[in-house]
């Protein structure tokens, strides 16, 4: 865990830092994994990494940029460029089969009526990609 | 420039240790259920009207999550089951590390059912599974009627909503149907129980409880 470095920051920034907490041990484990990573590809240097965030994962993404920010001071990732895809949720009807994107949170089947429909896309948050500078 | 492409989860190491986590409540065929919702819904009040209800022959143990205090802890203590206070000093929600760390005294054989009490909050928990069977949501009617809509994330994950304080409805302009509603449009199939701290609708959480109970035992109701 990184939040250790929260006692270096200023006041101010510990104060906005208290309302990021799950955004900062989000970022805190994305820094954790791409340490694991520079492991398996030694010499390598990471430029950028690409993080996919569903709308249903509980993130707010400007927090998550603000907390990288923070985190990354004196960890050796300063340099890393941070991309964030947004993923809208998306469900599946399985009465016709119909895959829609659900428009202001209503999930019924805009084809068919269904109401019980399923969730197939809006619940990431993931590490998708590092992109590697040669 | 080239790419890796990598496909983890963020939450990577939280997940495994949920799945641990499940392992163990699978293997001792104890409920988990964890309880989330704004600060102030009622989570506590809830727990105290579900212990004084509970057959004192069930084997119940209690987890309750706040930035500081152990007010809640001492509250629920009261009526003679187990309970840890978790203190995150700050952290809006509990992860799977804090479950495992506060359960390591306790022998988990000896449990039916574990009650976990997160930190109000409706968004930072969502994120972390702890192994629990089943996430439970509550929102009292002194909020508003649309947060299924500005928070479906933990609304699309809960099992169970519980209205809670319906005692309040005369005297406050909440639309519980149209709350109901809400929760439905973005969770279809989510079961929805309305409570007051007076008694109504705690025979109805109970029910439901000492199914899912008698399912975990039975082996017929296994978290995935």
């Amino acid at each position: 865990m990184r939040i250790s470095t929260a006692q270096n920051a200023g006041a101010a920034d510990r104060r906005r830092w208290g309302a990021l907490m799950h955004e900062l041990s989000i970022v805190s484990s994305v820094l954790d994994q791409l340490d694991e990573l520079q492991k398996q590809h030694a010499g390598a240097r990471f430029s950028k990494v690409g993080l996919r965030v569903g709308e249903l994962a509980g993130v707010d993404v400007d927090c998550l940029r603000f907390g990288f920010e923070c985190v990354v001071k004196d960890t050796g990732w300063e340099a890393l460029v941070l991309e964030i895809e947004q993923v809208l949720r998306r469900q599946r009807c399985p009465g016709c089969s119909a895959e829609f994107q659900a428009e202001n949170w209503a999930t019924a089947c805009p084809e068919c009526g269904e109401a019980a429909t399923i969730t197939i896309a809006g619940e990431e948050l993931q590490i998708a990609y590092v992109e590697v500078e040669e | 420039m080239s790419q890796i492409v990598v496909e983890k989860k963020v939450l990577n190491e939280n997940q495994k240790l949920a799945a641990e986590l499940r392992e163990k409540f699978r293997e001792h065929k104890i409920l988990v259920v964890n309880i989330i919702s704004a600060p102030g819904s009622g989570k506590t009040t809830l727990l105290e009207r579900t212990l004084e209800r509970l057959d004192k022959s069930k084997r119940v143990v209690l987890l309750t999550g706040d930035l500081q205090t152990e007010n809640d802890a001492t509250r629920l203590a009261q009526w003679g089951f187990p309970v840890k206070q978790i203190i995150t000093g700050g952290t809006c929600h509990l992860d799977a590390k804090m479950i495992e760390r506060h359960l390591a005294e306790w022998p988990l054989e000896s449990f039916d059912l574990l009650i976990i009490e997160n930190v109000g909050n409706l968004v930072c928990p969502t994120s972390y599974d702890l192994g629990e069977h089943f996430k439970i949501v509550m929102l009292s009617v002194t909020e508003g009627e649309d947060k299924p809509l500005k928070y479906p994330s933990i609304f699309v994950k809960s099992e169970l909503m519980i209205l809670s304080k319906v005692d309040l409805l005369p005297y406050v302009p909440f639309d519980a149907e149209l709350a109901k509603s809400h929760a439905r449009s973005v969770h279809p199939g989510i079961r929805i129980i309305e409570t007051s701290s007076k008694g109504d609708g705690l025979d109805e959480w109970m029910k439901w409880l000492e199914e899912k109970l008698a399912a975990v035992k039975s082996g017929e109701l296994v978290s995935a």
